[in-house]
C-alpha cells in the first residue's frame, strides 16, 4: 500500500506545481496580454468590456505631435547609441580578444561597469558633468549616455562569438599574404557577425528601454517614448498610452524575434546567453 | 616578444582605445565628480574667505575667536549677491533662517553698522559661528554625515540632528525592505516555476522560457503603465471584482506598498529565473537518485543533494535581484504612495529638483557603496557555492 500512496502524493505535488507555475507565467504575460487590447478599444474607458474595435487611440498617437515626436526622438537616439555602441563595443571586443593579462582584464571591468553601477548614479554624474559640458538636452548628450549603458552588451555578445575564431584560420590567411584588413573582412566578420547583430539589437532594446539617465539629460526637445509615458501615466492614462505601450511592445516582439532567428530556433539555450549579458 | 606579437598588442589597445575615452567622459569622470561633489563644501570659501581661514583652526568649544568676527565685518559688506546667496543656502541645510541673518546682516553692515550683537543678538551666540565652522570648507562631511541625519558636534564626534528627524535612515530602510520584499517574493514565485519548467518536457521549456522572455524584452515603463491599467480604482482587476460582485467599492491597490511589490516583483522576476532555471537545468540527477536509492527522504535528498547544486545560480539571481532593486526608483514612482520612495527618487530630486548636489552625491555615494558590498558577497556566495558543490562532487 505504501508505494501507492506515495505516488499519489507526488501527484498531488506535480499538480500543485503545475498549477503555481501556470499562475506564475500568468502573472507574467497579464500586463502585457491587457493593455494591448485595450489599445484597440473604442471606448473611452482603460478597463473591459471593450466598445468594440477602433484605431482611433493609435490614429491618436500617431497624430498627436508630442506622441509622433517622441517615437521620432526614440528612434534617432537609439540609432545614434546603436552605432555608437556597435562601433565601439566591437572594436573592443576584437582588442581585447587575444589580451589575457591584467590590463585587458582591467579594460573589460572598466567597460562592464555601467551594468553593475545603480543607473540613477550614473544619471546623477552624467548630469554633473554634461551640465559642465553643455549637453545636457542635447541629442549628442543623450546618445552618448545611451551608448554607455549599451556597450557592456555589445562587447559581451561580440566577444562570446569571436570565442570560436579559428586562430589558424588568421595564421594561415597571413602567411599567404592577406593583409590585416583582408582577412578581417574574410575571416573574422563573418565570424563575429552574428554576435555584432545581438549586440546591436541589445543596444537598441536597451536605448529603447532606457528611462532613468533619459529623466536626468533629456531636454523637452529629447523626450524619449519612456520619457513620455512616464509623464502621462504620473498624470492620467488615457488610451492613447495603451497605443504608445502597444508600439512599444510592438518593437519589443520585434527585437526578440530577431534575436531568436540570429540564436538558431533552440529558444531552450537562450537564457545562458541572456544572462551573461544583461 | 615576437615583433609580430607585440604588434598585435599595440593594434589590440589602439581598438579599445575610442571606448575607454568615451566612457572617460560619459562614466569614468562623472562618477569621481560624484564622490567629489559629495565632500565639497566650498561655498563659504568662496563667499567669506577670510571668515573660513579664521574658523578653520578654532576648536568649536573655546570661545570664538576675534578674529572671525573681524572677518566677517570684512568680508559680510564685500562679498559677491549670487555667492553670498549659495553660502546662505549651504546653512539654510542647517538652519532654515541662516540665510535671511547672513542678508541682513550684509545689509546692515553696509549701512554703516560695526556691531555684530548688536544686528542681530544671534551673532553672540556659539552655535551660530558652529554652524558657520561647519561649513568653512573647502572639504567637509557634512553631506555624508547628513546622508544618515548625523552632524558634526564639537567635542562629542557626531549626533543627531533633528532637523531631518531621521528621514534619510528611514528612506535607506525602506529602500532595504523593499528590496529584501520584492527578492523574498520573487525567489517564491520562481523557485517552484523554475522547478517544473526543468522537469518538462523540451516543449513546455521552449514555451516557458518564451514566456519569461517576452516580459523580460517589454520595456519597463510599458510594464509599470500596464499594471496601472490593471490595478487602478476603476481599473481591470477592481472591475472584474466589482462584476463578480465580491466587492462593492474598488480596493486601493495602487500607491501603496502593495503595488510597490507586486510590480517590482513582475518587473525583477526574470533576472532570478533565467540564472535559476539554467542551474536547475544543469543538475545532475545522478546525485539526487544516488541519495534517494541510499534511503534519503524526498526532503532529505532535495535538502542535500539537490539545494547544493542550484545554489549559486540561486545565490547570483537573488543577489542580482536585491540590489537592482536597491537602486531602481522608477516604478515605485509610479505605482507607490509617498511612503514607499526609494532612495534613488531623493538622488533624483535633489539633482534636478532642488538643487542640493551634495545631498544627492552622499546619497548616490550611500547606495552605490551597499551595491558594491552587495556584489562582492555574491561573488564570494557563489565562488564559495561552487566550490561546495565541486567539493561535494
Amino acid at each position: 500500500m505504501k508505494p501507492h500512496k506515495r505516488s499519489l502524493a507526488a501527484r498531488i505535488g506535480n499538480w500543485l506545481l503545475a498549477v503555481w507555475s501556470a499562475l506564475v507565467l500568468i502573472y507574467l504575460v497579464a500586463p502585457i496580454l491587457v493593455i494591448v487590447p485595450l489599445a484597440f478599444n473604442a471606448g473611452n474607458e482603460l478597463s473591459f468590456p471593450m466598445a468594440g474595435l477602433s484605431l482611433r487611440w493609435f490614429a491618436d498617437f500617431f497624430g498627436s505631435d508630442v506622441w509622433r515626436g517622441a517615437l521620432i526622438n526614440s528612434l534617432i537616439v537609439g540609432s545614434g547609441a546603436t552605432i555608437i555602441s556597435v562601433v565601439l563595443g566591437t572594436g573592443a571586443a576584437l582588442g581585447l580578444r587575444t589580451s589575457r593579462g591584467r590590463v585587458g582584464s582591467l579594460v573589460r571591468a572598466v567597460v562592464l561597469a555601467p551594468l553593475v553601477v545603480p543607473t540613477v548614479i550614473v544619471g546623477v554624474g552624467m548630469y554633473f558633468m554634461f551640465s559642465a559640458l553643455g549637453l545636457t538636452g542635447t541629442y549628442l548628450g543623450l546618445i552618448l549616455a545611451h551608448a554607455t549603458l549599451a556597450v557592456p552588451f555589445q562587447l559581451v555578445t561580440t566577444s562570446a562569438a569571436l570565442a570560436a575564431l579559428d586562430e589558424r584560420q588568421l595564421w594561415a590567411a597571413a602567411s599567404a599574404g592577406a593583409s590585416p584588413l583582408r582577412s578581417f573582412f574574410a575571416i573574422t566578420l563573418p565570424v563575429a557577425l552574428p554576435g555584432i547583430l545581438s549586440g546591436a539589437l541589445f543596444s537598441f532594446a536597451t536605448s529603447l528601454d532606457e528611462i532613468v539617465v533619459t529623466l536626468f539629460l533629456a531636454g523637452p526637445g529629447q523626450r524619449t517614448l519612456p520619457r513620455e509615458m512616464f509623464t502621462s501615466a504620473r498624470e492620467f492614462l488615457t488610451p492613447t498610452i495603451a497605443a504608445a505601450a502597444t508600439v512599444m511592445i510592438a518593437f519589443s516582439i520585434t527585437l526578440l524575434a530577431a534575436f531568436l532567428a540570429l540564436r538558431g530556433r533552440d529558444s531552450t539555450n537562450l537564457q545562458s546567453e541572456t544572462e551573461d549579458t544583461k | 616578444m615576437h615583433p609580430h606579437e607585440t604588434w598585435r598588442a599595440i593594434r589590440g589597445y589602439a581598438l579599445v582605445i575610442p571606448v575607454l575615452a568615451m566612457l572617460l567622459v560619459t562614466f569614468v569622470v562623472p562618477l569621481l565628480e560624484v564622490v567629489r561633489t559629495s565632500v565639497t563644501d566650498d561655498e563659504m570659501q568662496a563667499s567669506l574667505p577670510n571668515v573660513a581661514a579664521a574658523l578653520r583652526p578654532w576648536d568649536g568649544q573655546s570661545v570664538v575667536p576675534a578674529e572671525a568676527s573681524q572677518a566677517l565685518l570684512l568680508d559680510l559688506p564685500a562679498a559677491a549677491p549670487q555667492k553670498l546667496a549659495a553660502l546662505g543656502r549651504r546653512l539654510s541645510y542647517e538652519d532654515p533662517k541662516a540665510n535671511s541673518l547672513l542678508r541682513l546682516t550684509a545689509q546692515r553692515l553696509k549701512s554703516g553698522a560695526t556691531n555684530l550683537a548688536e544686528i542681530d543678538g544671534r551673532w553672540a551666540q556659539p552655535g551660530t559661528w558652529q554652524m558657520l565652522k561647519r561649513a568653512a570648507g573647502p572639504y567637509s562631511s557634512f553631506y555624508l554625515l547628513g546622508a544618515f541625519d548625523l552632524r558634526r558636534d564639537f567635542g562629542n564626534g557626531v549626533k543627531d540632528s533633528y532637523e531631518t528627524g531621521g528621514l534619510y535612515r528611514n528612506i535607506l530602510l525602506r529602500t532595504f525592505v523593499i528590496a529584501f520584499l520584492t527578492t523574498v517574493c520573487a525567489l517564491v514565485l520562481a523557485f517552484p516555476l523554475c522547478f517544473f519548467i526543468s522537469q518538462s518536457s523540451s516543449v513546455i521549456q521552449r514555451g516557458a522560457v518564451l514566456i519569461i522572455m517576452l516580459p523580460f524584452w517589454t520595456s519597463i515603463i510599458v510594464r509599470t503603465t500596464a499594471w496601472i491599467v490593471l490595478l487602478q480604482d476603476r481599473g481591470v482587476i477592481n472591475q472584474l471584482l466589482e462584476a463578480s460582485g465580491l466587492i462593492n467599492r474598488p480596493l486601493p491597490l495602487l500607491h501603496n506598498r502593495f503595488a510597490v511589490i507586486v510590480v517590482l516583483t513582475h518587473v525583477m522576476l526574470p533576472f532570478l529565473a533565467l540564472p535559476l532555471l539554467a542551474s536547475m537545468r544543469a543538475v545532475d540527477h545522478r546525485l539526487t537518485d544516488a541519495a534517494a536509492s541510499l534511503g534519503a527522504g524526498p526532503l532529505r535528498a532535495f535538502w542535500s543533494a539537490y539545494l547544493p547544486q542550484i545554489l549559486p545560480g540561486l545565490a547570483a539571481g537573488a543577489m542580482l535581484v536585491f540590489v537592482l532593486t536597491l537602486g531602481f526608483y522608477v516604478t515605485p514612482a509610479l505605482v507607490g504612495g509617498p511612503a514607499d520612495q526609494t532612495i534613488g527618487a531623493y538622488i533624483s530630486l535633489f539633482t534636478t529638483g532642488t538643487g542640493n548636489w551634495g545631498l544627492a552625491s552622499a546619497l548616490g555615494l550611500v547606495l552605490t557603496v551597499s551595491t558594491a558590498l552587495l556584489l562582492a558577497l555574491r561573488q564570494t556566495l557563489t565562488g564559495f557555492a561552487k566550490d561546495q558543490g565541486a567539493a561535494d562532487r
